[in-house]
Formats: structure tokens, C-alpha cells, sequence
């Protein structure tokens, strides 16, 4: 009966040590342990929402650099392409000028050879004009340089005139 | 520096468990012949609390440590040392101070009625000139719980201002053996028990219930202070008890208080039915509290002695290999308990301040 006897001394020291114990307990160990704990824990939870947070914005980069990277080629390309269609035109606007140089210079080396032909032409028609003039008068000269030529001359051409 | 400290007392604590024996022999070694040995009593004065702290004998001659006996009279408080009573427990040696006249008989201090000069005991050995003052003595058990107090704050102390010291709140040294221990109490008691929102007003009150206990239950274990038995003391169990009871009470919220007294849900006449029940659950709760600490660390050092006195009940010692085999199996099993106990103990106490504060939910 004795074991199940709960002693006043006993419960007095139990008491009062255990609250002097809880007191000195709570402000020098846990509550710096529990602070420093949960502190702790508090860090690692904002390193690993950070780490989270910089590897979606890693990716978000990434995936940023690759539309950047994807826009610069598509506009190359077209700015390739672009050029292309621009040196070709040009090629094609030049050889288009050259022929049409090249015919209106034929055109005028023709006009020019024409007119030279033409002038050429005429001058010989000229030349073979006072020629014949030349050697009419020379002719005529020779044939009428007698009396009776001159007179048989003038019968012919008023023979010629009545027959008309 | 501290953890080799905390190795060695480790270790300490591991080879006692093989000295648990020595301890128990040498106590009753000086029996003589034709003494009968009663393993009752060799028991329950282990078992039980003392005034002054019994080492061992040397030459026929008791070695303790004395203690001081603190006694509210009538006349005020008296106070002498547990050695004026020469080891006496039979009520034999009266010590005589400012007056009154003192005997100590089974561990039980009496006060001679005036005029008395000796205590004479009826036929149940009921002192019946004498009577009993209000004991506040600093008796084995309150001595131990002292020295247990001081390796608490030994550890607990330097533990957390290694977190002060360290960068980051790294935990070095002790804290590293002392923190996921705080963490267990705080995250597999508290937390689940009462509630993310509201543990964290409990945790002082858990987290030293819960090493005062243990560190209580492993002290009991080692045999060199004469295994002493405060966590299986019914007046320790109960202090720690009616704390726990406190604290629910205060904490009870209007639900906590509804559900006893106007259980909601279910029809009045069930409601006055388990309103007796509720008010008595109210109550039961810190007592099967006491009584289970109580009885499983008594248990526990009882079945130890029990067994270690098999060798002086069979006077022989050729059964010393089985009661030391028996009673190591036993001590490695206990120290196992020390633990479990300090855990129930605290983790029940969580449960009832969770069930206190509980929100009521639709």
C-alpha cells in the first residue's frame, strides 16, 4: 500500500523543481533550439522556392533566347532571300538596259550608215552628174564644133519637134 | 569535447547495465547465516523512496550518503540530517531536536507523542505513541531528480547556445545529438497531435515532460545510485500527471467543453447519458497517466531484483548465470521502456491538448 501512497514531500519537490525546470528549460534552451530550428528550416524552404523560381526563369530564358535566336535566322533568311531577289532583278534591269544600249546603237549605226550611204550617194550621183555634164560639153563641144554638125543638130531637134 | 563527454556517459550508462547485479549482491551480502532473506523487502526498499542514500557496506558497516530530513510540526519546520539516525529503520535511534523526539521506522519519519521515550508498535506494527509530521525531506528520489535536473540543463543548455555560437544554425556537437530529438518531440507529438496552428504554445511543457522522464527512467536503470526509482514513484507520476491535467483543463476551448458536457450529434437522452461518462474521462485520462508510468518503470525494477534474488532464494550460485542473463535481457528491455514511456507519457499529454483545443468541423 505503501508503493501506491504518494508522499507530500515528494510531490512538492516534484512540483515545484519540475516548474523551476519547465521555466529555465523554455527561455535557455527550447525556445533558442525551436528558433534556431525552425529559422533553419524557414532558409532552406526560401533557398529551394528560389532555386525553383531561378530555374524557371533559366528556362523561361532559354526558351526567350531560342525564339530570339529562331526570329533572327527566319529573318535572315529572308533578308537572304530578299537579296537575292534584289540582285537578281538588278541583273536582269542591266542586261534588259545593255540590249536595249546595244539596239539603239545599232539603230543609230544604221540611221548613221544609212545617211552616209545616202550622202555617199548623192555625192557620187553629183560627181557622176558633173561628169557626164563634163563629158557632155565635151561631147558636145566635139560634135558641134563645126558648122554643118550644129545645123544638122538644130534639123534633128526640129524634126524631132514635128513629130511630136 | 562535449560529444566524447556524452560517449562516455553512454557507455557508462551500457556497462552499468553488467554492474546491475554486483550492485544487488553486495547490498545483501552482509545477511548473515541464519537471517532469512526476504526478497519482498530487499525489493520494495529498492523500489521505494529514502531518507539518506545508501551506497554500499564496508566491514559490516552501511556507507550512505546522509540527506536532509525536512519535517513541518507543530511547532514549525525541524530539519536534521538523515545520518542522526545511524542507519536505523527499525525506529530504534530517537533523534531529539528543538524538543521533539524523532524516529524513523521503514523509511518513515515519526514524531514521539510528548512524553514518550520510545516507539511501541501494535500487533500490524502501527507505531501507537507516535504520529506523523509532514515530510519535505530531501529524500533519494528528490536528490536524484536534483541531479537529473542538472544533466538536463547540462545538455539542454549547452546544446542550444552551440546555435548561438555556429554560423547558420548549424548544429554542432551536442545540438547534433540533441536536435532530432527536439525535432521528434515537435514534429511526430506535437504536430500531429494538436495541430500545425496551435503546438507551438505546448512545446516547452512537452519537450521537458518528455526528457525529464526519460532522463528519470534512465537514471532508475543505473545501479550504482541504488536504482533510484522516481519515475516509478506514484507521487512523481502523479505531480506530472495533475500537470498535464492543468493544462488541458485551461486549455479547453467551448467545444473541448461541449463535448463533455452537451456531446453534439446526438440525442438528448444519449447526451445526458455520456455527460457522467465525459466528466469521468475528464479524470481518468491523467490517472491512467500516473498509473501507467508508474507501474511500468516499478515493473520494470522489480522483475530486475526478482530475478537477482533467485540467487539468494536458492542459495546457490550456480543460478547466477540464469539471473544475470535473465536480468541483462530484462535491463536491455528496460532501457528500451525508458523511452517508450517518456514518449507515451508525452504523447498522450499532446493528445488530450489537442483534443482540448480542437476546432469544432462541420
Amino acid at each position: 500500500m505503501d508503493l501506491v501512497t504518494p508522499g507530500i514531500g515528494l510531490v512538492f519537490w516534484t512540483a515545484l523543481t519540475f516548474l523551476i525546470l519547465l521555466f529555465i528549460l523554455r527561455k535557455f534552451a527550447w525556445k533558442p533550439i525551436l528558433g534556431a530550428v525552425s529559422e533553419r528550416e524557414d532558409s532552406i524552404k526560401d533557398a529551394l522556392t528560389e532555386a525553383e523560381k531561378a530555374r524557371e526563369e533559366m528556362q523561361h530564358l532559354k526558351s526567350d533566347n531560342e525564339r530570339i535566336l529562331k526570329e533572327a535566322r527566319a529573318e535572315r533568311d529572308t533578308m537572304l532571300k530578299e537579296a537575292r531577289e534584289i540582285k537578281d532583278n538588278m541583273i536582269n534591269e542591266a542586261k534588259e538596259e545593255a540590249r536595249e544600249q546595244a539596239n539603239k546603237m545599232i539603230e543609230q549605226a544604221k540611221t548613221t550608215i544609212e545617211n552616209e550611204k545616202l550622202a555617199a550617194i548623192t555625192d557620187l550621183k553629183n560627181q557622176v552628174a558633173d561628169l557626164s555634164i563634163d563629158i557632155a560639153e565635151k561631147v558636145v563641144k566635139k560634135e558641134l564644133s563645126t558648122k554643118e554638125k550644129q545645123l544638122e543638130l538644130v534639123e534633128d531637134m526640129l524634126g524631132d519637134i514635128k513629130l511630136n | 569535447m562535449q560529444i566524447n563527454i556524452f560517449r562516455i556517459f553512454l557507455l557508462g550508462l551500457l556497462l552499468t547495465v553488467n554492474l546491475n547485479g554486483f550492485a544487488i549482491t553486495g547490498e545483501e551480502n552482509p545477511t548473515s547465516e541464519d537471517e532469512k532473506f526476504d526478497p519482498k523487502e530487499m525489493i520494495m526498499h529498492h523500489v521505494k523512496d529514502a531518507h539518506g542514500f545508501h551506497l554500499w557496506d564496508w566491514k559490516g558497516h552501511a556507507v550512505s550518503l546522509p540527506l536532509p530530513i525536512i519535517l513541518l510540526t507543530d511547532n514549525g519546520i525541524t530539519t536534521f540530517m538523515s545520518s542522526a539516525f545511524h542507519h536505523d529503520d527499525n525506529g530504534k535511534v530517537v533523534v531529539e531536536k528543538n524538543g521533539e523526539k524523532f524516529v524513523k521506522y521503514h523509511e518513515k519519519i515519526y514524531q514521539l507523542n510528548e512524553g514518550a521515550t520510545a516507539v511501541e508498535f501494535d500487533e500490524e506494527h502501527h507505531p501507537v505513541n507516535a504520529s506523523k509530521p509532514l515530510n519535505f525531506s530531501i529524500t533519494r528520489n528528490v536528490f536524484m531528480m536534483w541531479v537529473s535536473v542538472a544533466v538536463l540543463l547540462l545538455i539542454f543548455v549547452s546544446a542550444a547556445r552551440r546555435y548561438k555560437k555556429s554560423e547558420n544554425y548549424v548544429p554542432k556537437g551536442i545540438a547534433s545529438f540533441v536536435e532530432p530529438l527536439v525535432v521528434f518531440v515537435r514534429d511526430e507529438i506535437a504536430k500531429p497531435m494538436i495541430g500545425e496552428h496551435k503546438y507551438k504554445r505546448y512545446m516547452p511543457y512537452l519537450l521537458t515532460i518528455f526528457f525529464f522522464i526519460w532522463i528519470n527512467n534512465i537514471f532508475g536503470l543505473i545501479p550504482i545510485v541504488n536504482g533510484a526509482n522516481l519515475s516509478g514513484n506514484i507521487a512523481f507520476t502523479m505531480t506530472l500527471a495533475i500537470f498535464t491535467f492543468i493544462i488541458t483543463t485551461i486549455s479547453g476551448n467551448k467545444n473541448y467543453w461541449k463535448h463533455i458536457f452537451w456531446m453534439p450529434g446526438v440525442p438528448v437522452p444519449m447526451k445526458i447519458f455520456l455527460m457522467p461518462i465525459e466528466i469521468i474521462g475528464m479524470f481518468t485520462k491523467p490517472i491512467s497517466l500516473m498509473i501507467r508510468l508508474f507501474a511500468n518503470i516499478t515493473a520494470g525494477h522489480i522483475i530486475i531484483l526478482a530475478l537477482m534474488s533467485l540467487i539468494f532464494i536458492f542459495k546457490t550460485v550456480a543460478v547466477a548465470p540464469v539471473s544475470v542473463a535473465f536480468s541483462l535481457f530484462i535491463t536491455i528491455i528496460e532501457i528500451v521502456v525508458t523511452a517508450i514511456q517518456a514518449y507515451i507519457f508525452t504523447i498522450l499529454s499532446a493528445l488530450y491538448f489537442g483534443m482540448a483545443t480542437e476546432e469544432e468541423h462541420h
